[in-house]
Formats: structure tokens, C-alpha cells, sequence
């Protein structure tokens, strides 16, 4: 197969995975059936695209190709009148599959409603952090038992478990409504945040899993906010981890270890990147309401432009950025109001960090 | 879907209450009333103490009787109730909306069916 080729397919694993599984869970109301037509689509490209060319819209090819996977097997599977039923209804809620790129927001919306389903609150943390690898970013079990320091049956249980749970206790497939719209929007930010960090902290050697951790993190923070372009929340986690990421290949020497920022070679630092994180905190603070990610993007941006530690950074704003925070904690304990759900949010991640150092 | 709710709270503070004087803010009746106008209440009742259960086992034929709760725990069942909701979303506000989650614990537990 060609470089190109094989690009291609690496290309849209890493841009479609996610919507043609969404796609498929909701046509088909079963999310082992999407996973598994959603393989067989790629593996199909695998084989197809070398000899026909990549299609024009390979994300309308997969999605086409999928379903129609996903068509076969439910009526292989139809005995009874309800599995006809399903098919048909299958077929009734195609949209022509072919055209693909004008019927965006469609589709966006399916992956928003996967995200939001897969952060739903009434499954343990480890399910949603592990569901969301799985459905939106195509990990494999084996790759996220490896992140996670478990063993591939514990994590293959994990996400049989939580798949069970939200068939069984019928968890619904939607962006939730208004009313709940701004607690769960703080739910699906802290799991990007703990895969951020999961992928981030990992200093003990050079796990390329680990390492992708952090990368799919971003890339779902950037979905999320072409989603939703209104909330400012999302901008600013983006702009947190974008500002953190640039500094990555300075965090850490030849030999493996830990680089502190002081000491750290800041052309290594990618400008690039942070200058990303600034427009974008820019445009998140324009639209008004702050919360605590807010603060803790400011103060990565701060860092992350002085040309070095001691003489250029802005250390007084740092000290009132750090004011502002932890009177933020203390004002919250009286405002029980949006922010402080946030603010437990980052109660879970510290309990979460503290934990996996202890395994 | 129909799911049930279990009901757990404190059970000395359970035997403690009076059912003539329930405290205002304990009293389910007004959730009572607007989850059967809403047409999602199935059906439900309060239980008696733990004190009072026995269960029972049959092993090798032979019944084995005891007396008290299954599981010996601070909280017990005080009572059940069964809805029909939308989804877990609409059972979670549900519960939510009993008094009995502000002193207690509700569990949700879909039917299987």
C-alpha cells in the first residue's frame, strides 16, 4: 500500500472513528454493533482505498460503508417481527449517506450526544474516562488498559459493564436539556481534563499511549468546541491544555527526567501553540462568565510567553491570578452556584492524580 | 421503563418517627400527589422497621428462618415506590424530588424487562 494511502486511512481513523460510530449508535440503538461495523468500515477502506483511490469525503464513505454493515447484520440477526421492525426503521432514518459534508450539524450532533452519554454521571468515572477513549477516540481495550495500568480483562469488564449499564437503566443518547445542560457540560470538560493530565504526568518512559492521551484530549476539546461555540468553559480548558502541551518537549531530558520550568530550554517550547492557547483564552474571556479553568489558563499563559523564568515572568500577575483563585474557593463555599460544580470537578481530578500515584 | 425506588434512611431515626407527626419536610405525600398527576407514579407503599422482617432461605429442604434485615447496616429499606419514566434522566429527577433523598438514600433500579 502507498504512504498516501496508508495516511489517508491513519487520517480518517484519527477524524472519523468517532462520528461514524456516534452515527451508527444512534441508528442502530447498539453500541457494540456500531463499534464493531465502524472496524469493519475501516478495515473495508484498508483493503478498498489502495486499488479504487481515497474517496472525496472518506468520512461519507465510512459512515455509508458502516451502515450498511450495520444493515446486513440486523437482518441476519431479524427473526422476530421487531428486529424487521428495527431494520426498517434503519432504513427509514438514512439520510442519503452520500451527501455527506452539507449535512454537518447532523452528524456533529451525533458526537456531542456520544460525549454527553459517555460522561453521563451515573457511571463510575473510570467507565466514562475509559467509554470515551473507546467509542470517540478508537483506542482499543488493549491501549487503554495499557494507559490505565490495568489488564485488558479488567478494562474489556470495565466497558462491558458500562455499556450494560446504559442499555439496562436505559442512560438516554442526547445532549441533555438546558436545565441540566451546564452541570453536565462540567462533567464531559473534567474527563478531557483527567485524560489530558493521565497523558500529561506520565513521565516514566516513552509510552506512545500515554503520549496519544493527551493528543486525543485536545483533539476532543476542539470538537467540543465547534460544537459549542457559547460556552466559554470549553475554550478555556482547550486553552489550559494547549498552553501545558506547548512545553512538552521541554518537560522532559535525554535521560527521561522531569525538567523544571525554571531550567527548561524555552525554545524548545512550541510557539506556535501557545500563541493558540492565548487567541483562544482571549475569545473565551470576551464572552464573559469565568470559571476556575479560567484561572489556571491564565497562569500557564502567563509562564508560557515569559522568555525566561526568573527575569521575564510576570510574577505579580501569577500571585494575583493564585489570590483570585483561592478567593474563588472561599467565595463558592457561600455561592453554591454553576462555578462551584467546577470547582468540584477539580476536587475529582486531585483525588484522581492522588490515587493513580498510589497505585 | 419502569424503575424502581428503594427508599433507605436511618433506621433508628425511621422507628424514632411518629407516622401521626412526620416532620414537614419529610412528609411525601405532596410528591406524592405530583408524580401521580404527572402520571409517572406506579405504585409504592412504606415498610416496617427492620426489626420486623425475617428472611427466609431453604437449604438441603429445609427452611431456614431469621429474624431482621438480610443485610445488617445503619440504613435500611423504609419503603418502595415504582415509576415509569422517560429514561434514567427522569427517574434521577424523580428520586431527586422525594424527600426522602434529603435525609436518606434513594437507589434506582430499572426493571428488567
Amino acid at each position: 500500500m502507498s504512504a498516501e494511502v496508508e495516511a489517508a486511512v491513519a487520517r480518517a481513523f484519527r477524524e472519523e472513528w468517532g462520528r461514524v460510530v456516534a452515527t451508527l449508535i444512534r441508528t442502530t440503538g447498539d453500541w457494540d454493533l456500531a463499534e464493531e461495523c465502524a472496524q469493519g468500515a475501516f478495515e473495508r477502506a484498508l483493503k478498498t482505498w489502495p486499488r479504487d483511490g481515497v474517496p472525496r469525503s472518506p468520512g461519507a464513505w465510512l459512515t455509508t460503508t458502516a451502515r450498511n454493515l450495520a444493515r446486513d447484520r440486523l437482518r441476519r440477526r431479524a427473526t422476530g417481527a421487531a428486529k424487521l421492525e428495527e431494520v426498517a426503521m434503519l432504513r427509514h432514518n438514512d439520510e442519503d449517506p452520500g451527501r455527506d459534508t452539507e449535512d454537518e450539524s447532523g452528524i456533529h450532533d451525533d458526537r456531542l450526544r456520544l460525549i454527553f452519554t459517555c460522561c453521563h454521571p451515573a457511571l463510575p468515572l473510570e467507565a466514562r474516562v475509559a467509554l470515551t477513549l473507546r467509542t470517540l477516540a478508537g483506542l482499543t481495550t488493549a491501549e487503554i488498559a495499557r494507559a490505565f495500568l490495568v489488564s485488558e480483562p479488567t478494562m474489556a469488564k470495565r466497558l462491558v459493564r458500562a455499556k450494560a449499564k446504559i442499555r439496562n437503566a436505559a442512560i438516554p443518547y442526547r445532549v441533555p436539556p438546558a436545565h441540566l445542560l451546564p452541570g453536565r457540560t462540567g462533567g464531559v470538560l473534567v474527563v478531557l481534563y483527567l485524560l489530558f493530565n493521565e497523558g500529561y504526568a506520565a513521565t516514566s518512559g516513552a509510552d506512545l499511549v500515554r503520549e496519544r492521551l493527551s493528543a486525543e484530549a485536545i483533539r476532543l476539546a476542539r470538537t467540543l468546541v465547534r460544537l459549542m461555540p457559547d460556552e466559554p468553559e470549553a475554550l478555556v480548558l482547550l486553552a489550559l491544555m494547549l498552553l501545558h502541551d506547548a512545553r512538552r518537549a521541554a518537560r522532559v531530558d535525554g535521560a527521561g527526567e522531569l525538567v523544571t520550568l525554571e531550567e527548561q530550554d524555552r525554545d524548545r517550547w512550541d510557539r506556535d501553540k501557545i500563541r493558540e492557547g492565548e487567541d483562544i483564552l482571549d475569545a473565551a474571556l470576551r464572552l464573559g462568565k469565568v470559571g476556575p479553568y479560567r484561572l489556571q489558563a491564565a497562569i500557564a499563559a502567563c509562564h508560557a510567553t515569559a522568555a525566561s523564568a526568573a527575569d521575564d515572568t510576570d510574577w505579580a500577575e501569577i500571585a494575583a491570578l493564585y489570590d483570585g483563585w483561592r478567593g474563588k474557593h472561599v467565595l463558592h463555599r457561600h455561592d453554591p452556584g454553576r462555578e462551584n460544580s467546577i470547582m468540584d470537578n477539580l476536587e475529582v481530578v486531585r483525588r484522581w492524580k492522588q490515587r493513580s500515584t498510589r497505585r | 421503563m419502569r424503575y424502581m425506588l428503594m427508599v433507605y434512611q436511618d433506621e433508628e431515626e425511621f422507628v424514632a418517627m411518629d407516622p401521626g407527626e412526620v416532620p414537614d419536610d419529610a412528609e411525601p405525600m405532596p410528591w406524592v400527589r405530583e408524580m401521580d398527576a404527572r402520571g409517572v407514579l406506579k405504585s409504592g407503599n412504606v415498610l416496617r422497621p427492620a426489626s420486623d422482617a425475617t428472611t427466609v432461605r431453604v437449604r438441603d429442604e429445609e427452611t431456614l428462618l431469621s429474624d431482621g434485615p438480610f443485610a445488617e447496616s445503619k440504613e435500611q429499606i423504609a419503603g418502595y415506590v415504582i415509576i415509569e419514566c422517560q429514561d434514567l434522566d427522569e427517574a434521577i429527577e424523580v428520586a431527586s424530588k422525594h424527600p426522602a433523598a434529603g435525609f436518606g438514600t434513594i437507589e434506582v433500579r430499572p426493571f428488567w424487562e
